[in-house]
């Protein structure tokens, strides 16, 4: 079962390599989201060190969702994801090797970057620490819960919105979690808790979306 | 009695018919009697005068639209076990009258908050995770209906359905957990309610009046629900009034 698991990682992470300007689109996009800001805000140090725990996690969130539809829908039009339903191993396991090569692939630039762009925004070096742990330990729920919402979505119209009206409601408490992390420890108090909860929010959609993405992808597929 | 024949949308269609005018009657009996205790019975308030009688509508709303995410949830759950599409429709039939009693809960919550607190809405558990329903609500319509086919649409939305029933409990219990604005709970299970008894029986009976008037709306609604899905069968054809 390793094997197979390993080979649909090294097939998906191969795929996304062969075309990189989809990856390279989702990290530009953080960078054009967090770039904005700043310009629509106005450059003041103090109140951009304020609003960037939220920007940079919002600017993070979306740049996730905006890549969750390639996780199923090349293979799902040329049927390579109906050879994925029928393979004798457990689907929820196999579909969590596409959500890690789609993790690698999307939500690990995001949080190697994050450090650059809060310098932008004035972040304290301690911050900015917090930052990378807290979009570290939340980006894999994005990815994990986001899997749900593109297996549900597939081959509909207009999924690309209807996964963000999907996905959304779940990644709050994500999204509340970690920009209250960076926030906390802006003002001086333990990122503990909030770090905590984030990396149980994680864990927690481990075990349970690959589940719930697997039975999503059956309806979808049947 | 075998009850499982009601499974069906031709044996459930007439059941429902008849069901409906009672549902309604009950309604209107209980909001009549929720609306004269709490004008005209119910005490005036001691800190918030005559402003806090919103209490009567907010509260029976923010409960009937978390009960009703999980009557829904609960039809869409057995629907997808046992591959029954009357309870996918009725899952389909509740969720709008769901998302109207959020969308009250909200609202009358936001007018009760600017007198009270002084703000239209603040950011607190309670009340975020309140929006979250309303969110999932408008989510699991929007899926429903960008599907066309429909048995895939009920198990999509059925799937979407339970995942987001984890968010009903975290509602409930936002104001136990965190510290939050909107105030704790009044009323539980394990002890004596800390309000008025008049004002908790006016609550009480518009919460019975909103829960049969969702009864009567939903029943009706999935009437129309298995008209539009069932047209092509005999038994819609030979309906009185059903255009062949």
């Amino acid at each position: 079962m390793s094997q197979a698991w390993l080979t649909i990682l090294q097939r998906d992470l191969l795929l996304a390599f062969r075309r990189r300007s989809d990856v390279a689109t989702t990290v530009f996009f953080f960078l054009m989201v967090a770039s904005l800001f700043p310009l629509g805000i106005g450059p003041e140090a103090s109140v951009l060190s304020n609003i960037a725990p939220g920007v940079l996690w919002v600017a993070a969130l979306l740049a996730g969702m905006i890549s969750l539809t390639r996780m199923f829908a090349a293979d799902f039009t040329d049927g390579s994801l109906e050879q994925l339903l029928l393979a004798p191993q457990p689907l929820a396991v196999l579909v969590l090797a596409k959500i890690l090569a789609h993790w690698l692939v999307c939500g690990l630039p995001v949080v190697l970057l994050a450090p650059f762009i809060g310098l932008q925004y004035a972040l304290p070096s301690e911050a900015l620490w917090v930052l990378v742990w807290s979009l570290l330990l939340g980006t894999p729920a994005l990815s994990l819960i986001g899997a749900i919402g593109a297996a549900l979505t597939l081959g509909v119209r207009g999924s690309g919105l209807l996964v963000a009206l999907l996905v959304l409601p779940l990644y709050i408490p994500v999204l509340i979690f970690g920009a209250g992390a960076v926030a906390a420890s802006q003002h001086g108090m333990s990122a503990q808790a909030h770090l905590s909860l984030l990396a149980a929010c994680s864990l927690l959609s481990l075990v349970l979306a690959p589940l719930a993405t697997a039975a999503a992808l059956r309806i979808s597929v049947e | 009695m075998n009850w499982f024949k009601y499974s069906s949308p031709q044996t459930f269609y007439p059941l429902a018919g008849r069901m409906i005018p009672w549902f309604a009657g009950l309604a209107t009996l209980f909001a009549l009697a929720g609306l004269y205790v709490s004008f005209a019975i119910a005490p005036t308030d001691f800190q918030q005068g005559e402003a806090y009688r919103i209490i009567f509508v907010h509260v029976p709303a923010a409960w009937m639209s978390m009960f009703i995410y999980i009557v829904m949830a609960g039809w869409a759950g057995l629907g997808l076990a046992l591959n029954a599409r009357l309870s996918a429709m009725m899952a389909q039939a509740l969720a709008p009258t769901g998302a109207i009693f959020t969308l009250l809960a909200l609202v009358t919550g936001s007018l009760w908050g600017k007198p009270m607190w002084g703000a239209w809405w603040v950011w607190d558990a309670r009340l975020t995770s309140e929006l979250i329903l309303l969110f999932l609500y408008i989510g699991f319509m929007a899926l429903q209906s960008s599907i066309d086919d429909p048995r895939r649409a009920d198990r999509a939305g059925a799937l979407l359905a339970l995942v987001g029933v984890v968010n009903v409990p975290i509602i409930y219990f936002s104001v136990k957990w965190w510290n939050t604005l909107h105030q704790g709970s009044t009323i539980n299970m394990g002890a004596a309610p800390k309000m008025v008894a008049t004002m908790l029986i006016g609550m009480l009976f518009l919460a019975l009046a909103f829960w049969m008037y969702t009864i009567a709306v939903s029943l009706m609604r999935v009437r129309c629900i298995m008209l539009e899905r069932e047209r092509h069968a005999e038994w819609v054809q030979a309906l009185s009034g059903v255009k062949s």
